[in-house]
């Protein structure tokens, strides 16, 4: 289990001071001037080296993605454009980190900014989040009144400044491409890619898009070296990581735990266990809405982190756990996730747009079990052609549930189908 | 995907107060010089809060004008997102997250009870005095606190109970507004003091 002293976010639950006094207090803002003293290259090389990897879903390298941004300006701006519209279902860390240590998210700004070649980045805000929102701005001005962000931030002879943009309650805006088309104004969805953001992105000038979460590591990372951090958890599922304990654990928190740790061991030491035992769990979404769900025999086992959720065909995504145990309606609870999707599609490919309305019909159908059996197989065959058949990866967020859900849960869904017929036919009996 | 149909150009007129204006153009100096556009939401939210909640046809072409834009693609804007309203809502809109990790713990008592507390039919509709409107919305993302609703665009209550839930809307209606934030006693999103294993500096 994790120690405190290798925990990143210190004020993670808002029991101490989220301003800058606070901050300073926790070790933040100290020395900043010569972490970007390192200079560009030995940033991105020390993020390669700590194995980090985005925290936003994806899971892609950190360093990597930063590395693809242009070394010299062509005369273009670079930006700087940090995933703050958390709306995973499951998934309420980043909430945390803008409430309660807003300045560890603007430090890593600067850090990552730097590296990137950018004097601006916008921090994009999920609209429902106002008390983050107010925070956050706060932060920015105690900030940039103590020097810290500016022109000549730290004294490090960079400017750098960082603004808040407000979204408007929509999903897709977490999509990267999504997000920049909305920073412009416009509605968010999703462009296609190629290019990439880092050679066009937002007003058609390099940009990286990161997760808050992810920006905020880095601080730490270059002080206390990429080699601690590495050492965290298993070969390229590095460091630590803050999870999100949601639905029937005892005591639902956030927790920031070593990468790896095992589901069980999570769910026990920090959840308070499953709701009336370990053995009632039914099962268990190990990473927001988007990833398939694990039955128990499974979760027994299961590291928590990218690569052993992936060989098990689910995903750490943002490492958002949603426990369900047995007295859940499985099938009720996936169908809500495809409302969800349905809800959110942005309406611009034809496969997410008609299929998430679809797939939620039959799932709202198969709730009841007011299906035939072979419906089963069609459901499974048209999720296969929503997923990889779509602009961004949202289609494939809808499809992946419903497949882990036929994967593992077969049989309920049969015998759902074989009970509803079972009672139309004693109803027509007994006319 | 939220679906509005156009509406023809209604008259009416609308602008910002000058605090509004201020705020507005202190939204715009964030952005580029030109990238004006990149502030519509920002704008909009304004509009609406200036036009008690809801915005109609005056508000998207003042704010197209304002910031040189094209009305329909202010319209385009608006009608994407969920958190703009183009219909009118009771003064404290109730929304009730109703996705799987809130459900889970009981979204729908929650809903019930709010709707009966509030005096309304059903869900998405407003009270006869126009105080409240109940609607259910996707993850609202405090999933560690569920289940919980927001009011208006601004406050959370988390941890909500079916009495606690009444216990809110009957403050509003009084003219109050209880704490937002977890109604169980929780400060945040941690673990309970009894059994905790993490941050313990802090845990008292």
């Amino acid at each position: 289990m994790l120690q405190d002293k290798d925990r990143i976010f210190r004020n993670l639950y808002g029991e101490q001071d989220w301003g800058l006094e606070g901050a300073r207090a926790r070790g933040l803002w100290d020395n900043t001037k010569d972490l970007i003293a390192l200079g560009r290259e030995k940033i991105v090389e020390m993020v390669k080296e700590s194995d980090l990897r985005g925290r936003g879903g994806a899971g892609f390298p950190t360093g990597l993605k930063w590395s693809f941004m242009p070394k010299e300006n062509d005369g273009r701006p670079h930006y700087l454009v940090v995933n703050a519209d958390e709306s995973e279902p499951g998934s309420c860390k980043d909430r945390e980190i803008l409430r309660n240590d807003p300045h560890i998210l603007l430090e890593g700004c600067l850090i990552a900014g730097f590296a990137m070649g950018a004097n601006a980045a916008y921090i994009y805000v999920r609209g429902e989040y106002w008390q983050p929102l107010e925070r956050l701005e706060a932060a920015i001005l105690e900030a940039r009144e103590a020097g810290l962000l500016g022109k000549n931030a730290c004294g490090s002879g960079w400017d750098f400044d960082v603004f808040v943009t407000r979204g408007a309650g929509a999903y897709i805006c977490g999509e990267e491409t999504a997000m920049l088309e909305s920073l412009e104004g416009k509605k968010g969805q999703p462009r296609l890619k190629p290019p990439f953001p880092a050679a066009v992105g937002l007003y058609g000038c390099p940009t990286t898009v990161n997760n808050v979460e992810t920006i905020a590591v880095v601080p730490t990372i270059l002080r206390r070296g990429p080699a601690w951090f590495a050492g965290l958890g298993r070969p390229k599922n590095t460091g630590t990581k803050i999870f999100s304990l949601s639905g029937h654990v005892n005591t639902p928190c956030n927790v920031e735990e070593e990468m790896g740790i095992p589901l069980k061991e999570l769910i026990e030491k920090h959840g308070g266990g499953v709701r009336g035992g370990w053995d009632n769990l039914l099962a268990v979404v190990p990473g927001g809405s988007s990833v398939p769900c694990l039955p128990k025999a499974i979760c027994d086992d299961i590291l928590m982190d990218f690569d052993s959720l992936r060989e098990a065909k689910s995903g750490l995504g943002t490492a958002a756990v949603i426990v369900m145990d047995k007295s859940t309606d499985i099938v009720e609870a996936i169908a809500r996730f495809s409302h969800f999707y349905m809800h959110e599609s942005c309406g611009q490919c034809t496969p997410c747009r008609e299929g998430t309305g679809w797939m939620f019909r039959v799932m709202t159908r198969m709730v009841r079990g007011q299906a035939e059996l072979e419906e089963i197989d069609m459901l499974l065959d048209v999720s296969y052609q929503v997923e990889g058949h779509t602009i961004c990866a949202l289609g494939d967020a809808a499809a992946w549930p419903i497949q882990g859900l036929i994967r593992h849960f077969r049989p309920e869904l049969e015998r759902r189908i074989l009970d509803y017929k079972a009672s139309k036919q004693t109803a027509a009996a007994a006319e | 995907m939220k679906v509005t149909s156009y509406r023809r150009p209604s008259g009416g007129d609308f602008a910002f107060t000058p605090e509004n204006k201020a705020k507005a153009d202190g939204y715009i100096a964030r952005y580029p010089e030109g990238r004006q556009a990149s502030a519509v939401l920002w704008l909009l939210y304004l509009a609406q809060d200036q036009n008690g909640g809801s915005i109609a046809q005056a508000q998207i072409d003042y704010v197209a004008g304002y910031l040189d834009m094209a009305p329909i693609r202010v319209h385009e804007v608006a009608s994407f997102f969920t958190m703009i309203n183009e219909g009118a809502i009771g003064r404290h809109h109730i929304q009730v997250c109703r996705t799987t990790s809130c459900w889970l713990r009981g979204s729908d008592e929650i809903s019930k009870a709010c709707l009966e507390e509030a005096g309304i039919a059903k869900l998405g509709g407003t009270s006869a005095d126009g105080a409240f409107t109940v609607s259910e919305v996707e993850c609202l993302g405090a999933c560690a606190n569920a289940p919980m609703f927001q009011v208006n665009d601004r406050e959370y209550y988390e941890d909500l109970t079916p009495e606690t839930a009444r216990a809110v809307i009957r403050a509003l209606r009084a003219g109050e507004a209880l704490q937002p934030g977890s109604q169980s006693g929780r400060v945040t999103s941690e673990p309970p003091r009894d059994g905790r294993r993490t941050l313990l500096a802090d845990a008292g």
